[in-house]
């Protein structure tokens, strides 16, 4: 059967949709949290050189990663919101950035908090801890962007003129800052170079950055749909949705 | 059950990396309702004060 | 048409020619506030001399940023560069060009005076101006888009430097480090490659991209 996929491209069909998927992505993300938490905890052996220290990876891996993927995700659906200038793509976009920030702000405390047993100070220049700075100033000038601009039309297209900008620049600032780490200060003990990780501890990874996934979704979603209801108040339909006085 | 909050003396940086991420994660949360909350209370003042004047449109 | 703009806007800037100077005297102002925080002891200015003349030379033509199509857009010809049927991208370019001259070039003309201060070598002295030549028109044009972008909004001065600050990161790394590299006696002829290779892209990409941009603020 054809897939009819401009059905959930309106705001309106989208607003209901999401409303049921929410409870589903946050019981999975509990879920899985919980299952990644205790094999993280549990079922890890400790590692002979970091000892515990390293378990901090379990929040600090899928965080950095989610903030990298949210990004590109983000600089996507703008640009489809450019491109075909579906309202719906900018909203969510819109939506994607904070949770990205946070996550990018979680990865570098969980960084330095990582750092200071291993290297004995909070803040090393890492490449990676330094690029991910770098991806932290890049949401916060997005969000501030849009933030100035009253307009909403507007703001969804200068965001995403500088979401695709930075999307472009990414690597870019990646191997400059890589390259200008290494000149200065040689290979330093990498945060994910530990020897050839246990299974379990991969395991214990990957589950919770499926957790952070689907945690990342069910909020994005929630912010979307208030996206969607503060820029459609006028509408009939949120109209309606007032006399029903639903909440779903 | 001791030595499992000590985490072999690096308890504060593992237990500090974690409640940091608890605190982000729930920050956003609330920060999400919290707004879905004014939202919902602004939409229905709108409907409410709308309802009004169709009323008073009709009554007059 | 493209040299025309270049030459109108660097009349307009001549009649005010404050802008210049300002820009020029708070890059001198900013060097040479350095040694005062930092202590006069030479050899860790040498070391540090790269990095600051390079901020420096940043923040200083992010200053002038706003300018660059505010004056324009508050008389209307901003209007009527959109509708004229020459190409956009080619207008932005002349006004990017137009701003680093009116900006970069000072920079990069008072550059060896101020690495004097720093006690830099002549060679040095040389692979700074040549980085600078090569690095602010790059800073021009990438602060061309942010300035499209934050047309006419208010706070957009703190706006645009929050913008395109972190795309200055890589421009700024390869700048400072080509002195770096240079004095190690590394040469510093990989930066320098790097330096022209963003040099080109931006002179391909942003111009196009900030015409885009203006379109987008102008609706």
């Amino acid at each position: 059967m054809a897939i009819n996929w401009f059905k959930y491209s309106s705001p309106a069909s989208f607003y209901f949709l999401a409303g049921k998927m929410i409870p589903l992505f946050s019981i999975a993300a509990i879920v899985l949290g919980a299952a990644g938490l205790y094999i993280g905890f549990f079922v890890a052996p400790t590692d002979f050189q970091q000892g515990e220290a390293y378990r901090i990876i379990f929040i600090h891996v899928p965080a950095a990663w989610l903030s990298m993927f949210l990004y590109v995700i983000m600089a996507i659906w703008s640009g489809i919101g450019l491109a075909f200038n579906t309202r719906l793509s900018s909203m969510v976009a819109t939506a994607i950035a904070p949770t990205g920030a946070m996550f990018t702000f979680l990865a570098l405390w969980t960084g330095a908090l990582w750092g200071k047993p291993m290297w004995g100070t909070w803040w090393v220049w890492d490449a990676r801890l330094t690029s991910e700075l770098i991806l932290l100033f890049l949401y916060i000038g997005f969000m501030s962007l849009q933030a100035a601009i009253d307009d909403p039309r507007r703001a969804d297209k200068a965001g995403a003129m500088i979401a695709l900008v930075g999307v472009v620049n990414i690597p870019i600032i990646y191997f400059s800052v890589k390259w200008w780490n290494t000149l200065h200060q040689g290979a330093t003990v990498s945060l994910t170079q530990s020897p050839k990780m246990a299974t379990t501890m991969l395991t214990g990874m990957l589950i919770m950055s499926l957790a952070c996934w689907m945690y990342a979704i069910a909020v994005i979603l929630i912010r979307t749909r208030a996206i969607i209801l503060e820029r459609e108040r006028h509408t009939a339909w949120v109209g309606e949705l007032q006399l029903q006085g639903a909440t779903r | 059950m001791s030595d499992f909050f000590s985490m072999g003396g690096y308890g504060l940086y593992v237990w500090g990396s974690y409640l940091v991420a608890i605190v982000c994660i729930a920050g956003e949360v609330i920060l999400v309702f919290n707004r879905r909350r004014t939202l919902m209370k602004h939409l229905s003042l709108i409907h409410q004060s709308n309802k009004q004047e169709k009323i008073n449109e009709t009554a007059s | 048409m493209f040299f025309w703009i270049i030459r109108r806007d660097l009349l307009l800037a001549m009649r005010r020619r404050s802008d210049v100077l300002t820009t020029l005297f708070f890059f001198i102002i900013v060097v040479s506030l350095f040694p005062l925080g930092v202590g006069p002891e030479m050899n860790m200015l040498r070391t540090m001399a790269p990095g600051v003349v390079w901020v420096a030379a940043l923040l200083a033509s992010m200053l002038s940023l706003g300018r660059m199509f505010a004056s324009d857009h508050l008389d209307g010809t901003l209007e009527q560069m959109l509708l004229s049927p020459q190409s956009l991208s080619m207008l932005v370019l002349g006004k990017a060009l137009a701003h680093w001259l009116v900006t970069g070039v000072p920079l990069v003309l008072m550059a060896p005076v101020l690495g004097i201060q720093y006690d830099l070598t002549g060679e040095a002295l040389l692979v700074l101006t040549v980085s600078l030549l090569l690095g602010t028109p790059v800073l021009s044009l990438i602060g061309a888009i942010g300035a499209a972008l934050t047309l006419g909004l208010r706070g957009g001065g703190v706006l645009v430097s929050l913008l395109v600050l972190p795309l200055y990161i890589p421009v700024l790394i390869f700048g400072a480090g080509a002195v770096e590299a240079s004095a190690a006696g590394l040469g510093a002829g990989a930066h320098m490659s790097l330096l022209g290779a963003f040099l080109l892209a931006s002179v391909v990409l942003a111009p196009w991209t900030a015409g885009a941009s203006l379109r987008i603020s102008m609706e």
